[in-house]
């Protein structure tokens, strides 16, 4: 059975990687006494596929996760819902567990976009934010460098907001971007384009957005 | 002092410099985070080195659970801060902070460090002084924490002893009680620090050094160390739990990757083999075992709780465990099929049967290691640790046979009159070993050969032996590089600037303790780490304060020489060990104490303890009637 879960991602678990979550999933699907499929060959790996790599330092709000159990299809998923999130440690909250089709094409292969919520540490003049925003909006080409190839990070940005401020005051800021294989946008050199260093900020990624959603 | 949040502002801006964040947040699953403005004593838990080494520490999570289980204390833990975090922590001003509940450290009651090895001293005084309190035990003030250790190093503890207010010599978890006890009952009455010290003095295993002083002879060895109060004794005796509490389940589960990240169970403690150069087999006695049922229990709970996907079976020889068989057996049978591996450690070559290699061939379990140490018979009989040549191949030859491609052997140099034919003798084993392994495997089988250098450890039968100077360890090392030169061999040995390192911090007297501040304060820190430690700094310490390593090292021991830890005892008796090391001169053997008690010290000393605790758990014999005359306390010196 392949069950698709949405979860978040935060507190401690805030400065784990890519790799130690699925470490963390691992785990947790054991403890809560279920059984994961391996696969084959002389080191079994669980068949686990998380949708997209979040980097180590942002919070995730819905992060989407297949898995693959060796039971009979067709059980009610609240029950499995309730047993991972008994077993789950601090940081990492079961949003919805579904029962999709095994023959869908790999997790990764399905996600389209990406939405982040950027908030600024430090005080920022709230005019003088919105106009970079714009003023990054309009520009035509955005060229920068990754790996030693040069591409274009205007077209990866699909949408740039101001949001109200927080509670304690912080400015805040929407964004959604390309999350398609070859074609992803990150949320640093967006920030980076608007002159605001990574280290002043938290990044949340808020929603994935995935290919079969946009039909 | 800073508060949790404003600590937690201050992180969150630089965490995301330093390599592996995951390390000083906490947060973990199966941790214990109590209300700190309810507890009335709160305990810091620290081990000397990054979180990844000392997370998984057993001894700590023992003492973690045994103080978090009281209504009036709490336990929270701390490691020390790789490089780039702690240049980061001085200079935003961010002093250590427990992960539970991010409070800076100098706001708990009591630190308590472990001290497994020596080389980890630099790391608690710089893990002191991030705390932002006097890293010197006599600079600190009525409102400064209590900061005590124990661990095995703390069987000489006199390198360390102007840092630590009281050593726990050592069991941890019944002192651990008396210590809180103690300490809450002098908080009530309201007392001086100096009273507070004085009544720890009486709790039976715990050394507080600035109740004593050393006194030396014309040739710098120690006259005597002397109590300066009624209430220090004369001898401190180690704490022995007589019968095995039931080990720790509730494993905290770390969020990133770090060391021995599995279920560890405890299956016995001590050991009865009497291997000469062994401290631990010697520190830890006498041997009692878990049963098979607790043993399994234990595994099953701890196993559900975390999740992990190794389990470790714990002893200083797990073959010598009484149901071995039984225990593998039995532990196949619960965890098959459940992707689970099996890590057995401490495998006894002789006790190695082809039963038990067949059991753990199916448990997916890691390389397989044995320990020689010596390779000619003359060595043997010396270190008592009497392997011979045949016994050692056909077991090899069994696990190469039974699919384990690559086998560790593990060996030591610099042993009481080794020459370099024995050490020939060791390259020469280590390729018939090989080769008998090509017969089965060809190509495939693999040797992994591990060599480290002896150090003549305090209560030990050999504490009277000197180091191997460098170049004589030198000498040994390139006999063996030349000698193993074959791709399938892989040869590891230590550096012998590591080996003296050791030696000088474990058989250091009081004199040391301004070496390793010398040391610290120059900029020593991770000794443990290869490629951290600095010899010229420790070489120039010891230059500074008037000392020549040398001593400590190079020089044999006069027979009737005062040692700086013989105040401090683990109840076997020194009159032992010296006939011990002179049946070694003699090349004598002495065999399992399972088989025929020598009467090491143990039984006499815990007689009471003894009978009030029959059965074969505890593999001394058995002791019926009552010990009329005094109980012993005092081991003869």
């Amino acid at each position: 059975m392949r069950l698709r879960i949405t979860f978040s991602k935060s507190g401690a678990l805030r400065y784990t990687g890519h790799l130690d979550l699925h470490k963390i999933w691992e785990r947790t699907v054991r403890r809560a006494d279920l059984p994961l499929v391996y696969s084959q060959g002389f080191h079994p790996q669980p068949k686990m596929q998380l949708a997209s790599a979040l980097p180590l330092g942002f919070l995730g709000r819905a992060e989407v996760m297949d898995i693959w159990l060796d039971v009979q299809p067709g059980n009610p998923p609240l029950q499995y819902k309730n047993l991972l999130q008994q077993a789950a440690p601090p940081g990492l909250t079961i949003l919805e567990v579904e029962e999709v089709d095994t023959r869908l094409p790999a997790l990764q292969t399905q996600v389209d976009s990406a939405d982040y919520e950027v908030v600024l540490l430090d005080p920022v003049d709230r005019q003088a934010l919105s106009q970079s925003l714009s003023a990054l909006l309009n520009t035509a080409c955005l060229e920068r460098q990754r790996r030693g190839k040069t591409y274009d990070l205007r077209p990866l940005i699909e949408s740039l907001s101001l949001l109200p401020e927080d509670a304690s005051g912080a400015q805040r800021i929407a964004m959604r971007l390309s999350a398609r294989e070859g074609a992803t946008g990150r949320p640093e050199e967006v920030l980076g384009a608007l002159g605001i260093p990574f280290e002043s900020t938290r990044i949340e990624r808020t929603r994935l957005i995935l290919k079969s959603e946009l039909k | 002092m800073l508060t949790p949040e404003q600590i937690d502002a201050r992180l969150e801006r630089l965490l995301l410099k330093v390599q592996k964040p995951g390390r000083y947040v906490g947060g973990e699953l199966n941790i214990v985070v109590k209300d700190w403005s309810q507890y009335t004593t709160k305990v810091a838990l620290l081990f000397p080195d990054i979180y990844d080494i000392g997370v998984s520490n057993v001894g700590l999570k023992i003492l973690y659970d045994q103080i978090n289980q009281r209504e009036d204390a709490l336990a929270e833990r701390a490691y020390a801060p790789w490089l780039d975090m702690e240049a980061i922590m001085r200079s935003s001003g961010i002093p250590l902070y427990s992960l539970e509940s991010h409070h800076p450290l100098a706001e708990f009651d009591i630190l308590a460090f472990t001290l497994p090895y020596e080389t980890l001293y630099t790391n608690m005084l710089n893990m002191l002084d991030l705390t932002g309190i006097p890293v010197r035990a006599r600079e600190r003030g009525a409102t400064d924490p209590l900061i005590i250790a124990g661990g095995h190093a703390c069987f000489n503890p006199e390198p360390m002893h102007a840092f630590v207010d009281a050593f726990a010599i050592g069991e941890g978890e019944e002192i651990i009680h008396d210590i809180l006890n103690c300490y809450q009952s002098w908080k009530k009455g309201g007392g001086s620090r100096p009273e507070l010290l004085r009544s720890l003095a009486g709790i039976s295993g715990l050394y507080v050094p600035s109740l004593y002083e050393a006194r030396y002879l014309e040739d710098g060895t120690v006259a005597s160390v002397n109590a300066l109060v009624p209430e220090a004794p004369r001898i401190i005796l180690k704490r022995m739990v007589a019968k095995l509490p039931p080990p720790p389940t509730r494993f905290i589960v770390p969020n990133i990757e770090t060391v021995h990240n599995r279920v560890s169970v405890e299956v016995m403690r001590g050991c009865t083999r009497g291997c000469r150069f062994c401290q631990a087999g010697m520190i830890t006695r006498p041997v009692r075992e878990r049963s098979v049922a607790e043993v399994v229990a234990a595994a099953e709970e701890a196993v559900r709780n975390t999740g992990f996907e190794e389990l470790a079976l714990l002893s200083l020889s797990s073959s010598d465990y009484s149901d071995i068989l039984e225990l593998v057996t039995t532990i196949g049978e619960n965890f098959g099929g459940r992707h689970l591996s099996i890590s057995l450690p401490s495998l006894r070559i002789e006790s190695v049967s082809v039963e038990l290699m067949d059991k753990l061939r199916d448990r997916r379990s890691f390389g397989f290691t044995l320990a020689p140490e010596a390779a000619t018979e003359r060595m043997r009989r010396i270190i008592n640790k009497f392997i011979p040549d045949d016994q050692l191949l056909e077991t090899t030859r069994e696990i190469y046979r039974r699919g384990w491609p690559t086998i560790k052997l593990y060996f030591m140099i610099g042993h009481p009159s080794e020459t370099l034919e024995d050490v020939q003798a060791i390259a020469d084993l280590c390729k018939r070993v090989l080769a008998e392994g090509r017969k089965v495997l060809g190509g495939k089988a693999k040797l992994h050969a591990g060599v480290s250098t002896f150090i003549p450890k305090p209560h030990t039968p050999f504490q009277w032996v000197a180091v191997d100077t460098p170049e004589q360890i030198r000498a040994k090392q390139s006999l063996l590089m030349h000698e193993l030169r074959d791709g399938s061999i892989k040869l590891s040995w230590t550096q012998p600037e590591d080996t003296l390192l050791e030696a000088w911090l474990s058989r250091g007297d009081r004199r040391l303790a301004e070496v390793v501040y010398t040391a610290w304060k120059n900029g020593s820190k991770f000794d443990a780490w290869q490629d951290q430690r600095r010899y010229e700094i420790w070489l120039n310490a010891f230059a500074e304060n008037g000392l020549d390593p040398a001593f400590y090292t190079h020089r044999p021991r006069r027979m009737d020489e005062i040692f700086p830890w013989d105040h401090i005892s683990d109840a076997v008796h020194k009159k032992f060990l010296f006939n011990d090391f002179r049946q070694s001169l003699e090349g004598q053997i002495r065999i399992d104490c399972r088989e025929q008690c020598f009467a090491c010290g143990i039984l006499p000393i815990f007689a009471n303890d003894r009978r009030a605790n029959p059965g074969t758990y505890w593999k001394c014999p058995e002791v019926k009637s009552p010990v009329t005359r005094k109980r012993e306390a005092v081991p003869a010196a």
